[in-house]
């Protein structure tokens, strides 16, 4: 009798862990994180494409359409096969090469239905719905760096650029900053939804890839206004909308910390839209369509990496500040130093990223109203910021600088000069816009 | 007869068409058009980047009249479309060597 009760209570302490060791992901966390997924989808495509199609000239509209969606689609493709390894694979490297990239899961080998994965708190979510999330990040990214070569790259360039950089910088830097062992990660860097990843990473490629290709045939000199700020205008709503997934979906979870992303990604973006076009009536010009998308946008960047880490006043401060640098860089130190940074997706990305990256530092200080303890002070947080912040630009530079060589030595990046002044539209895809 | 063309600023356009038909003009062709004078261009700005268009757009009128009221209609035009300042227009008056109507085959004043 002894014996057999002792056996059975044996046979309970080894069932025990066997159960918790395969949690089941809670529906409602499920549920909002598949939403989460396709309001990113949503983003890129019309979001992302609209928004920077309206900027490009009427000739260019089909190319900057195209040339997001390719690229976004072949991310996806890339990201099933090796990308979701290299990232936030099963195997964990030892020593430095850990901090750089993981392995395994190659053609999500291993992962099915039952497949988990981690959220911030004891929650699992599907590792599908996860995987997906995750693709939809450097997706986007890839889509963003084609705003700072727009009207000039060669499609086959975008195709063929777009893998190496994925697989040299995006993938190696997402593991760095959101995976566990992480090189940044580790370091205690704060990036809740992206600043580093996403927006500093597009900002500094499309930057490098800009200085690369050239400046477009005539400018500054002739004029190149936007041939439509009305899609521009519908590009930057569904940014906007789309980014609710981004922010609030980086907390993996439908809890709290997503509401305060959310609220946070209403007000710092207000804020934004509102700073630049008070900007601009300072600098002496009206308050224009353009300068509210564009302050839409800068806020949006920089409240990206505080989504879950400041209040909703410092998300506020982050999207007025946001505004004012990135104003800055776009109207001024662009045309001084003369780089053609054609849909300013370094002014604005990039720049904003850079301030909410290190802001965050700031908005997250109890004493400003954000969640943090106060456990690291100002100054050391500062300090991990501002190395989160320089890896990432060294980084991005350097595998730009690599990927775009290549391309350039091989097929070429930039399109004849009869094509661009002919227009993407007719020269690289045989199809018109509007007829 | 007179073939009148006035060169006016765009929002004064429903004014003068009502002033027009007042006097008993029953026909017009507009068309909107661009073009420069002393107002010279317009200063467009896109994130910090100054154009100057050198272009304005205006509208046009053509009109046909009978030689005694091409001098009302030029004057009814020039008041309507006053607003004293550079950039209200120009008309230019035009002798009219001859008018039809394709319906009717009529010429002359009656086609007016």
């Amino acid at each position: 009798m002894m014996k057999k009760l002792t056996l059975s209570a044996l046979a309970l302490v080894t069932a025990a862990p066997a159960l918790a060791a395969a949690p089941v992901p809670n529906p409602g966390n499920n549920a909002w994180m598949m939403t989460a997924t396709v309001l990113v989808m949503l983003m890129i495509l019309p979001g992302l494409a609209l928004f920077y199609g309206g900027l490009t000239r009427s000739k260019n509209m089909l190319s900057m359409l195209t040339q997001i969606g390719a690229a976004a689609s072949l991310a996806m493709i890339i990201w099933v096969m090796w990308g979701f390894s290299l990232a936030f694979g099963d195997t964990t490297y030892e020593g430095t090469l850990g901090l750089f990239i993981s392995g395994g899961s190659y053609f999500l080998v291993g992962t099915d239905m039952n497949s988990t994965a981690a959220t911030f708190t004891d929650e699992v979510i599907s590792k599908y719905v996860f995987i997906s999330f995750q693709m939809t990040f450097a997706a986007i990214t890839a889509a963003l760096i084609l705003g700072a070569t727009a009207e000039r790259m060669k499609f086959s360039a975008v195709m063929m650029f777009v893998p190496i950089w994925l697989t040299i910088v995006y993938f190696p830097i997402a593991h760095m900053v959101w995976a566990g062992g992480g090189l940044l990660f580790e370091d205690g860097a704060l990036d809740f939804a992206g600043g580093t990843v996403v927006h500093i990473n597009a900002g500094i490629s499309g930057l490098v890839l800009a200085y690369l290709l050239g400046k477009r045939r005539g400018w500054p000199q002739e004029p190149m206004p936007p041939h439509s700020l009305v899609m521009t205008m519908i590009g930057t709503g569904l940014l906007w909308v789309g980014w609710f997934g981004f922010n609030a979906g980086s907390a993996l979870e439908a809890d709290g910390s997503a509401g305060l992303a959310m609220i946070n990604t209403f007000v710092a973006t207000a804020a934004g839209g509102l700073a630049w076009m008070v900007i601009e009536k300072l600098a002496g010009n009206k308050g224009s369509a353009l300068g509210f998308c564009s302050g839409v946008i800068a806020g949006l960047v920089a409240v990206t990496p505080a989504a879950g880490n400041s209040g909703p006043f410092g998300a506020i401060l982050l999207g007025i500040i946001s505004s004012g640098v990135c104003y800055v860089f776009v109207a001024t130190v662009k045309a001084k130093l003369g780089y053609d940074d054609a849909l300013d997706a370094f002014g604005i990305h990039g720049v904003g990223g850079i301030v909410g990256a290190i802001g965050t530092a700031i908005v997250y200080q109890p004493w400003i109203g954000g969640p943090g303890d106060g456990s690291v002070a100002l100054g050391e947080q500062l300090g991990i910021q501002v190395f989160s912040v320089v890896v990432t630009i060294a980084w991005a530079g350097l595998g730009t600088l690599a990927a775009g060589f290549l391309v350039k030595a091989t097929i070429g990046l930039r399109v004849s000069e009869e094509d661009e002044v002919n227009g993407l539209d007719i020269a690289e895809h045989g199809e018109r816009a509007y007829n | 007869m007179k073939f009148i063309i006035a060169i006016i600023k765009p929002f004064k356009l429903d004014e003068v068409r009502e002033a027009l038909g007042s006097i008993g003009i029953a026909g017009m062709t507009v068309s909107e058009v661009k073009g420069f004078g002393r107002q010279k261009g317009q200063t467009e700005i896109y994130r910090g980047a100054e154009y100057s268009t050198n272009m304005l757009p205006k509208v046009k009128l053509e009109i046909a009249a009978s030689d005694e009221v091409a001098a009302q209609v030029v004057e009814t035009i020039q008041q309507t479309a006053n607003t004293e300042s550079i950039g209200d227009g120009k008309i230019f008056v035009l002798d009219l060597a001859s008018a039809t109507r394709i319906r009717t085959g009529e010429s002359g004043e009656t086609a007016l």
